[in-house]
């Protein structure tokens, strides 16, 4: 082991260099995020000298790569991600909460430590993995049920957004419900409420910020998630109108094109418009997740 | 049963409720634990019957429809080296500085919300962050260098967050013991934080790399080859990689009936990876929890 010195001088100046170091490290985090942000947007901004800002946002056509006319609006990927992200939520939301409350009340402590190393080795499929299975297990599946063509749609991008929505929503939403102070608890036992009740009426209300926060951040993932919607919902581009039918999301179409498209035209540009647009909305969604957890931590201690 | 116990206990309604409460948690959690068994039987089966020893120690043959995956795992290998290069050191730096130095106050509060925000970029939009930093400004190409400084990038916030549960897990009396002494901060972190925390780092960087070794869309356009007809000879070069691999398989191969095991096999070669290394860090992370518990 080393031996301390005595603290002369250069040991101030050690110290301090080496405080200074760590320092900087511990600041690249915010170096890279402003980075990304700041090149997505030099790289994004020449795209608006040849695409009107109106058309990007109010379009549904996007069609790069027309010979005749080339056509950027970005309306049908948008209106395409939300909805494959909302369909997830709505599958997600109420199953990911009840295990999360199976896991806080019902579950022994032998089964809680089964369980969750399962579900977090669930988070750790690759999505790619997810959207193989989308496209061989779960499509085939959804053409039966439905007596389709093929299963390639916003309902298979919904299932496997929601079963990778799901160890985020339940984790969180299971720590939000540990909070909760047993004092409640008993309060409301000691009024005849049973324990569902105690759960439904109680907990889950003193516990729902953080509850609509694992919401938040689920939707995140599932707003950012690219390889498995690319793979199970078949890549139309058309304005979705039902879960039955073919659609493209934002991330899916930056897959698709960034790899055939020439550097430095102005379909280069569009695709990192894209991109930064989905960078603010995940920013958003995570920011406001953000905010309710930190006021739920100063509420609680 | 006898009138005053009954009395004194919640209605038969009320039991009732429970019990239907219940069950119906007890559905959901059954459900999920269906759908993610029938997802690891559906590629254990299909999948083990495409692998075996040619399957992970050759190249691919036949326009990809024969032979096996064995430069797609040397990409996967060598990329994650880089990626491990990158995210472990500098992610241990500021874990050290954020529970080791930093004083609560704005610049601690904007470092550990930018922290928490990266993790949360769409790993597409770290692809295109590669794509104009690595291939293009630093001109280091599609290249094996470039794919993993982007997963490098992406994975920091899981090591820094790691690393700093590491070092929380640490009691105090242990820096106060060299603090007493006349340590400095420096020699402090160094004798008697570091050695204690470094099963935890190393924990938590290989869940950090696991993830990192199943991402696709930040290699897509920084590296990743569709198909390479030799192994790659230095960082510069493109590499092929088994996520990458897995996709070009199951979707953009012509003949895909043929395809399909290699698929199969591809799939199951990448999960049993992210597995091993998922329940080595899981295994590793509950013996140090009893550990420090005493």
């Amino acid at each position: 082991m080393a031996s301390i010195k005595k603290k002369g001088p250069l040991q101030n100046l050690k110290e301090n260099i080496i405080q200074h170091i760590f320092q900087l490290s511990g600041f690249l985090a915010v170096i890279i995020l402003l980075s990304i942000l700041a090149l997505l947007l030099s790289t994004a901004v020449p795209a608006f000298k040849e695409i009107n800002l109106k058309e990007f946002f109010t379009s549904t056509r996007w069609d790069p790569t027309s010979p005749e006319k080339p056509e950027y609006g970005v309306l049908s990927l948008l209106v395409s991600t939300l909805f494959v992200t909302a369909g997830a939520l709505i599958l997600a939301f109420p199953v990911g909460l009840a295990v999360a409350a199976y896991l806080s009340e019902v579950a022994s402590p032998k089964i809680r430590e089964i369980l969750k190393p399962v579900i977090e080795l669930l988070a750790a499929i690759p999505s790619v993995v997810i959207g193989f299975i989308g496209l061989n297990l779960v499509g085939p599946a959804i053409a039966r049920i439905f007596k389709l063509s093929n299963g390639l749609n916003a309902l298979n991008g919904s299932l496997l957004l929601a079963i990778m929505a799901l160890p985020t929503i339940i984790s969180l939403s299971e720590d939000a419900l540990s909070a909760v102070p047993f004092s409640y608890v008993e309060a409301s036992l000691s009024l005849g409420a049973n324990r569902f009740e105690t759960l439904i009426w109680v907990k889950i209300p003193a516990a729902i910020s953080g509850i609509v926060a694992s919401f938040m951040l689920g939707m995140g993932r599932a707003i950012g998630e690219t390889m498995t919607v690319l793979m199970a919902t078949g890549n139309a581009r058309a304005f979705p109108h039902g879960f039955l039918q073919s659609v493209r999301t934002i991330t899916a179409d930056i897959a698709i094109e960034l790899g055939e498209v020439p550097y430095y035209t102005t379909h280069y540009y569009a695709l990192f418009a894209l991109g930064l647009m989905l960078f603010i909305m995940t920013f958003l969604v995570n920011l406001v997740a953000d905010i309710i957890l930190e006021k739920q931590k100063r509420m609680l201690s | 049963m006898k009138t005053s116990i009954k009395k004194s206990r919640p209605s038969h309604k009320s039991q009732l409720t429970e019990a239907i409460g219940f069950l119906f948690l007890r559905l959901s959690v059954s459900l999920v634990l269906i759908i993610i068994l029938y997802f690891f039987y559906d590629l254990g089966r299909k999948g083990y019957q495409a692998i075996n020893w040619p399957f992970l120690t050759q190249a691919p043959r036949h326009g990809m429809t024969e032979g096996g995956i064995f430069p797609a795992i040397v990409g996967t290998f060598l990329i994650t080296m880089i990626t491990a290069l990158l995210a472990i050191p500098l992610g241990l730096g500021a874990a050290i500085y954020l529970n080791e130095y930093a004083r609560p106050g704005r610049l601690t509060r904007l470092i550990r919300l930018s922290i928490r925000n990266l993790a949360g970029v769409p790993s597409i939009v770290y692809g295109l962050f590669g794509v104009i930093l690595f291939v293009n400004f630093f001109k280091f190409g599609t290249s094996i260098l470039s794919a993993g400084l982007t997963l490098g990038l992406l994975t920091l916030p899981w090591t820094i967050t790691a690393s700093e549960e590491a070092l929380k897990a640490i009691p105090d009396s242990y820096r106060e013991g060299a603090l007493a002494l006349g340590a400095t901060r420096w020699q402090m972190i160094r004798t008697n934080v570091l050695p204690y925390a470094i099963p935890g780092i190393l924990t938590g960087a290989i869940l950090g790399l696991s993830r990192a070794a199943g991402e696709t869309a930040p290699i897509m356009f920084t590296g990743a080859a569709f198909y390479l007809p030799y192994l790659p000879h230095s960082l510069r070069d493109q590499f092929m990689a088994l996520p990458y691999h897995l996709y070009i398989m199951a979707t953009q191969h012509q003949a895909i009936d043929k395809a399909r095991p290699i698929a199969y096999g591809t799939a199951l070669v990448l999960i049993a990876l992210v597995v091993i290394l998922n329940l080595t860090a899981i295994i590793i992370r509950g013996k140090l929890r009893r550990k420090w518990r005493h």
